[in-house]
């Protein structure tokens, strides 16, 4: 089969756009990824984002973004898999350029969560969950990872401070990332102070939720153009899986099996070991599915994945550097954008264009995403062209 | 409002309707006529007992919508004497810490506010701390 590669990448910093529309973001990344492509023209526009219908009031994002991109009459769509609704659109848009039914393709992920506050923001998140028997309870997204992490914590007996290493690591490395919502590394002290969000699950825990869009041009190698800015990164491969909707109808809760079954479908599609994976970039947006993924993907045993992170083997210079740019624990949490952004990360890293956050020799970056607790699991493998 | 859906749902809310596979005697709660054991139909009714023990717990202080005139409140993961689990908000607390393996028990409560003064009031299950005999 064909290479595809991606040869362009764009983002906005994360943060609180009170100043700007889903449609000006998404734009603004389109832009920065069409200049970045050094003219490649996409035929068709996948867009990643969970929340419009409920928080903008916007469905229909193909067609506006398109729209408002100077795009119209590209073919055009949105996917959803709640956090995971960015990687689900980066592997459409591989399966299409792959497949060959179109020779470039757009992949945009864009999520708006400032344009209500509070309770309503809690509400719209809570749609990821089983509406009838999870959210009619008054559950949250971040009260189902407390859930998960008072019972891993009881069943591996890990200590209050456990999780702290997945915070302090993501924010030291938010430092070096200019589109990261956090740019300043914490205290181990701070962590043990912060303020808790749903016992055990404190402040640092949960990824800060903010405004963004990223996005990519794929192509198949051969079409890319002579003059090349940036060297393509190649997806040697592109898996996805899911687990139960309902955290509550799984039978081992604190296994993320979908995780578990698209890396390493991923893997074997891209034809190399787990060892020879030089960065991760997991979905951090809370510290406990960090830790289970470490454990499902199989970095780490089961039970043992707070402590891989504890022992420093996360860290940029450690053993399998994670979060990379900050992670959604620093560079911030853009919902159904997500997968996008850790594409985006994974392409600078393997370019060499992280700065002072560049890791030595990254050739192959898995990275993945999760909808829900891994109710969603969507892996990608990108490989540096030599 | 979602007045159909809610009516709908009324025997898992009162009563906590569910299945037994006929295949392989898995209770299924809530009901999804295929058997999530052994993958065989199961649509026979089982009433559950609504006796259980708390399987992991937390405090909800920043509630969805909906929710937010009653927070703090705990939600926990129940699982229930005849072996699913649910989740479900804790009630009728009082002074009583909770832990992990508390036993608990089913009642019927006020689920939400429907934000809307005309509309219905969702009633549905809630566990407490088991009383004892």
């Amino acid at each position: 089969m064909t290479d595809v590669v991606i040869a362009g990448i764009g983002q906005t910093p994360v943060g609180e756009h009170w100043d700007v529309g889903l449609r000006e973001l998404a734009l603004a990344a389109v832009q920065a990824a069409l200049k970045d492509a050094g003219g490649i023209k996409p035929q068709a526009l996948f867009v990643g984002n969970m929340l419009a219908p409920n928080l903008s009031n916007q469905a229909h994002l193909g067609s506006l973004i398109a729209d408002y991109s100077g795009l119209t009459g590209v073919e055009a769509v949105t996917f959803e898999a709640s956090g995971a609704s960015g990687a689900s659109a980066l592997r459409q848009g591989y399966l299409a350029v792959a497949g060959e039914m179109a020779d470039a393709v757009l992949v945009v992920g864009a999520e708006k969560f400032t344009d209500t506050i509070g309770a309503e923001i809690e509400e719209a998140i809570a749609t990821e969950t089983d509406s009838d028997f999870e959210a009619m309870q008054g559950v949250t997204s971040a009260a189902q990872a407390a859930l998960l992490m008072r019972r891993y914590m009881r069943e591996y007996q890990v200590p209050a401070n456990g999780f702290s290493n997945f915070a302090l690591t993501a924010h030291a490395n938010g430092e070096g990332n200019p589109n990261a919502m956090f740019r300043k590394a914490i205290t181990a002290a701070a962590y043990e102070e912060a303020r808790k969000l749903n016992e055990p699950l404190n402040l640092f825990d949960a990824a800060p939720k903010g405004d963004g869009a990223a996005a990519l041009i794929l192509t198949r190698r051969e079409l890319l153009p002579s003059k090349a800015v940036n060297p393509p990164v190649k997806i040697a491969a592109s898996a996805a899986s899911t687990d139960t909707l309902a955290l509550h109808d799984r039978k081992d809760m604190l296994f993320f099996n979908a995780a578990q079954i698209s890396a390493g479908k991923a893997l074997k599609r891209a034809g190399i070991a787990l060892e020879q994976i030089h960065f991760f970039e997991y979905h951090d947006v809370f510290s406990i599915y960090a830790a289970l993924q470490l454990e499902a993907v199989g970095f780490a045993e089961k039970g043992q994945g707070w402590k891989f992170a504890a022992e420093g083997k996360i860290g940029l210079k450690g053993k399998l550097p994670c979060a990379t740019l900050g992670g959604m624990s620093a560079r911030g949490y853009t919902g159904g954008a997500s997968g996008v952004y850790q594409a985006v990360e994974a392409v600078i890293q393997i370019r060499g264009q992280a700065g002072k956050n560049q890791i030595a020799g990254a050739k192959f970056g898995l990275i993945q995403s999760l909808g829900g607790p891994a109710s969603t699991a969507v892996s990608h493998v990108l490989q540096q062209i030599s | 409002m979602e007045i159909p859906r809610h009516w709908r749902l009324k025997g898992q809310r009162y009563g906590l309707a569910g299945e037994v596979c006929p295949h392989c005697e898995h209770k299924i709660f809530p009901p999804r006529d295929i058997c999530p054991n052994c993958g065989g139909e199961a649509k026979e009714q089982f009433k559950f007992s609504g006796k259980g023990e708390v399987y992991s717990f937390t405090t909800i202080y920043e509630a969805p919508s909906g929710f937010d005139a009653n927070a703090p409140y705990i939600v926990a993961l129940i699982k229930l004497e005849e072996g699913p689990i649910l989740t479900a908000q804790l009630t009728d607390l009082g002074d009583q810490p909770v832990e992990i393996g508390m036993p608990v028990e089913m009642v019927t409560r006020k689920m939400r506010n429907d934000g809307d003064e005309r509309g219905v009031i969702v009633y549905g299950y809630k566990f407490r701390p088991a009383l004892t005999a």
